[in-house]
């Protein structure tokens, strides 16, 4: 069982479908007992991370997927999500993380050239740059579909896929059992379902 | 590489497409859930369903079918028609729309945009507005395109953004259903005034049009199009083809 983190923050219609659309099967829970059963997690996200940030914390969940993280459990952030998974961010101020993975949030801004529409939104293709367990039936250049105003910097790491925005924008990453995908695999198509079952797998290998 | 996006239009009254459409290998061809399956497998980047329904019953029923799609059709699909407060962005989002674009519901409440824009996110907000020329002045069409409301588009388009649309569509009444390319002046206007993804509505006849549209302002991020797609006389992956013949990004 997958289970997809409801702490308040987007709409989880559309990710919830996708497993079932995989025939995984998950459930959108705000449990603590219900995360520990789940074989893995998934930490959804959209808005503003200072936002997310204190949900997550309010939801007395934080602490939770932070050891259930810790203790080999595979996670996937989505989006903002993924966002949250980093040391700290600099979206509205300076905001602390889960610190899961080494590096920080910033402004796509501070790296695109000028001219560039923000936020960087639409279909864009992943230039794998190391190989993850998410990407087993994933090939070099299949596109992938963007939200998104911040990027993960200084995780180099960490980094598995990158898409071209005028500059690399970080678009997924792995350490260890922890994943995470700066755009949105419910929304990407066929693509973004071959992600989400290979994720899935790694939770039944388990 | 970003591409540049082609999205058909599907308009819905009382759960059902509308307009003639004409698929081969499509049972129901005014079924939305089948047409939205069908336009994902052919190439289409996002989906656009409108809700044309006048009646309470037929918007219920939009939004049964909405859910239904939405349980099925894993790219972005943007929801317009008959919204004009913050419980009708919050309706269709909670039946699996990813966007939902505003039109008169903007013009009549002003304040819309912002307080769904705070709510949602302005990746969330499209604001949808029909242009036309008067004597020499683009301005805003309300009610369908069939009222002068006397704005000038250029700057009611700045406002808007400036308000927290996060997307354009535009749709040019000059060039609608003229099928003789869209109306390139204006949205190379559009594309000066903002900073935010715009799309191209309104004047598709065949491929080429889309190749001159996205050459000529390549500011343009998507075309928009209905029954030139719904017909069969466009096939998204033809057009895709083409577009990458033309070394113009497109997902293929």
């Amino acid at each position: 069982m997958v289970a997809i983190i409801d702490y308040g923050v987007g709409n989880l219609f559309s990710l919830k479908s996708s497993f079932s659309a995989i025939g995984a099967d998950a459930v959108v829970t705000s449990s603590k007992s219900e995360l520990e059963r789940a074989e893995s997690i998934i930490l959804p996200g959209v808005g503003a991370f200072c936002d997310a940030a204190k949900k997550l914390k309010d939801s007395g969940l934080e602490d939770t997927v932070i050891s259930l993280a810790k203790a080999g459990k595979p996670l996937m952030g989505i989006c903002l999500g993924m966002q949250l998974l980093f040391e700290k961010s600099y979206e509205y101020g300076e905001h602390r993380g889960l610190g899961l993975i080494k590096g920080e949030i910033r402004p796509i801004e501070t790296v695109i050239p000028k001219g560039y529409k923000i936020p960087h939104i639409g279909w864009n293709s992943l230039e794998i740059k190391k190989q993850t367990p998410i990407f087993e039936n994933v090939k070099n250049g299949e596109y992938v579909y963007f939200v998104h105003s911040y990027y993960a910097a200084d995780c180099e790491s960490s980094v598995t896929a990158v898409s071209d925005y005028g500059a690399p924008l970080t678009a997924s990453v792995q350490a260890g059992n922890i994943f995470g995908c700066q755009f949105h695999p419910e929304k990407s198509g066929e693509t973004g379902l071959k992600i989400l079952r290979s994720f899935v797998a790694l939770g039944e290998e388990k | 590489m970003i591409t540049k996006r082609i999205i058909p239009c599907l308009d819905v009254k009382d759960g059902r497409v509308v307009k003639g459409v004409n698929f081969k290998g499509l049972q129901d061809v005014s079924s939305p859930v089948e047409l939205a399956k069908y336009y994902t497998q052919n190439g289409a980047d996002e989906l656009v369903f409108y809700d044309i329904t006048a009646s309470s019953d037929g918007r219920k029923l939009f939004t049964d079918i909405l859910c239904e799609t939405a349980k099925s059709v894993f790219i972005p699909l943007t929801v317009g028609g008959g919204i004009n407060t913050v419980e009708d962005f919050d309706r269709v989002l909670k039946c699996g729309a990813d966007k939902v674009s505003v039109n008169s519901g903007a013009i009549k409440n002003p304040d819309l945009i912002c307080k769904a824009a705070k709510l949602y996110g302005d990746q969330c907000v499209v604001l949808s507005v029909d242009v036309k020329r008067v004597d020499g002045v683009f301005r805003v069409f309300a009610k369908g395109g069939r009222e002068n409301t006397g704005m000038d588009a250029i700057e009611w388009i700045k406002r808007c953004v400036a308000n927290g649309a996060g997307e354009v569509v535009v749709n040019s009444i000059d060039t609608d259903g003229v099928k003789k390319g869209f109306d390139l002046e204006m949205l190379e206007k559009v594309c000066d005034a903002v900073n935010v993804p715009v799309i191209a509505s309104g004047g598709a006849g065949k491929i080429e049009d889309f190749i001159t549209l996205f050459n000529t302002v390549p500011k343009v991020d998507a075309g928009l199009a209905a029954s030139i797609f719904h017909f069969g006389e466009v096939s998204i992956n033809d057009l895709k083809k083409e577009m990458k013949r033309n070394n113009i990004p497109t997902r293929i």
